[in-house]
């Protein structure tokens, strides 16, 4: 199943080859943990080499919280630079329901007003409930509906897999 | 009560927090699952929008029959930056005088649409009758009970020095002066004991020490210079005069020479050591001005801490359905 996954680092370069020369002069990258922030490391490595990276955690924002309760998070969001008038490229790892890029936008205008805001999403595997779409995309993948798309991070090297969902 | 119907009361059969009424019996688990979760909100206070929105909706009652406007303040701080709506209630001035039961009080607030209450009490258990009372999915936090226990106190306290020393497993720490009072001192060993403090001593004058404390797993030192050698946290409880009737000490200036922090007292122990006070603070009695103000003091840390814990524990209590 998994072997017909692309190769994660494969796309992030891709995806660098995209947004190469489509982004703004003061454009900052900001990845959703745990994924986005591994696939917004290597873009910023690749397109943006020592400008500072924003880190999202989206826990305070979910729209679950009333029936799970609080996931366990003890990771902050942390941009370390200012937010305001500025074009930010929100990074995450696999797009769904567009749930979690509902919440960081929320978790993000906590921070400032952003001139704009663009998405970069490694998978998208479909299924939005929400009226989201990536600006610019790694590559679709065909998931099980029962199924979730999961990226891991092996030693620094990053894998796709297609996980049963408990039930 | 026996610890093990409170700990039933406060930890729901799916391991989730249900009231928070004590740090005695909180398991490990649950205690690091709130310190966890309050790093993030210790974040939301830095921000420019120091709001979320995961309390949207719920209504929290304050309901204080003991005063207390700086605990009473942290709490509407904390539900507030959570985006609940928040209602204060100083019933100590209100409807017990007009001879309501505190069981009428609170279902006449339950009635309101309550999702929690925060209830401060001079009685110890006020806050577990209220719990054993309210409908389920309506959540009591405990305030502060007699000299029973104040467990947000306690966690915030413990959430300090994790923040300080990062590690609880080679700590050794001092908690000085009237812990016969003392409902901070009991949550704070409570909850220092579960987290697996190796080293916990009371320092203090015989007459302001509890009964037996030793059995809480407590060194007890009577010579202060002796109780602080070493120490990684000192901790120094406030010299609670308001209850002090009757001849336990001769005098807060003779208290103050045996039992107060100077500088050259905090010299004794580990020289990274931290000076923690729940306040309010009596300079001059239990701590001196300058050690107080000193580097070595996180005395304001710990209030802008205890507002992210605050808000750690509500934002648990106010998930359940």
């Amino acid at each position: 199943m998994s072997a017909s996954l692309p190769d994660p680092e494969k796309l992030v370069a891709a995806m660098a080859e995209q947004m190469r020369g489509r982004l703004a002069k003061d454009a900052a990258l900001v990845g959703i943990y745990t994924g986005g922030a591994w696939v917004a490391e290597r873009l910023n490595r690749l397109l943006l080499p020592g400008a500072p990276l924003g880190l999202l955690a989206v826990t305070l924002h979910r729209d679950d919280f009333g029936r799970i309760g609080l996931h366990r998070e003890s990771r902050r969001s942390q941009i370390p630079f200012p937010v305001d008038g500025r074009e930010i490229v929100l990074v995450d790892d696999v797009l769904h329901t567009g749930r979690t890029i509902r919440a960081a936008l929320n978790e993000l205008f906590d921070f400032g007003r952003p001139r704009a805001v663009r998405l970069a999403i490694l998978a998208d595997r479909g299924g939005r409930e929400l009226p989201v779409a990536a600006d610019f995309l790694g590559a679709k993948v065909d998931v099980d509906s029962d199924e979730d798309l999961v990226l891991s991070n092996e030693s620094g090297r990053l894998r796709l897999a297609a996980v049963k969902r408990p039930a | 009560m026996s610890p093990m119907t409170r700990s039933n009361l406060q930890v729901g059969p799916d391991g989730r927090l249900r009231h928070l009424l004590t740090t005695e019996g909180l398991p490990a688990e649950l205690i690091r699952h709130i310190l966890d979760s309050a790093d993030q909100f210790v974040s939301v206070g830095e921000r420019d929008v120091k709001k979320v929105p995961l309390l949207r909706g719920k209504t929290i009652f304050n309901v204080f029959f003991e005063n207390s406007t700086r605990t009473r303040t942290t709490f509407e701080i904390a539900a507030k930056r959570l985006s609940a709506d928040v209602i204060n209630l100083n019933v100590g001035a209100s409807s017990t005088n007009k001879g309501e039961t505190l069981l009428d009080t609170v279902w006449n607030l339950q009635a309101m649409d309550a999702d929690m209450f925060v209830v401060r009490h001079s009685q110890s258990g006020a806050p577990h009758l209220i719990a054993r009372h309210v409908k389920p999915g309506v959540a009591v936090i405990n305030a502060g009970d007699g000299r029973h226990a104040h467990p947000t106190q306690g966690l915030l306290d413990v959430y300090t020095i994790r923040h300080y020393k990062k590690d609880f497993s080679g700590l050794t720490v001092a908690i000085v002066g009237d812990v016969l009072h003392s409902r901070v001192a009991r949550s704070q060993i409570h909850a220092l004991k579960t987290l697996g403090v190796p080293e916990l001593r009371v320092i203090g004058p015989k007459t302001l020490l509890p009964a037996a404390v030793e059995r809480l797993g407590v060194r007890v030192f009577s010579d202060m210079a002796e109780g602080l050698r070493g120490c990684d946290v000192v901790i120094m409880l406030r010299l609670q005069n308001e209850r002090m009737n009757g001849a336990l000490l001769p005098s807060a200036g003779e208290f103050f020479k045996c039992y107060g922090l100077t500088a050259e007292k905090l010299a004794l122990a580990k020289p990274d050591a931290i000076v923690m006070h729940p306040g309010p603070m009596n300079r001059g009695v239990e701590i001196d001005s300058p050690v107080a103000d000193g580097p070595q003091s996180v005395i304001m840390p710990q209030v802008t801490f205890g507002i992210a814990v605050r808000m750690a524990v509500m934002s648990m209590l106010g998930s359940q359905a």
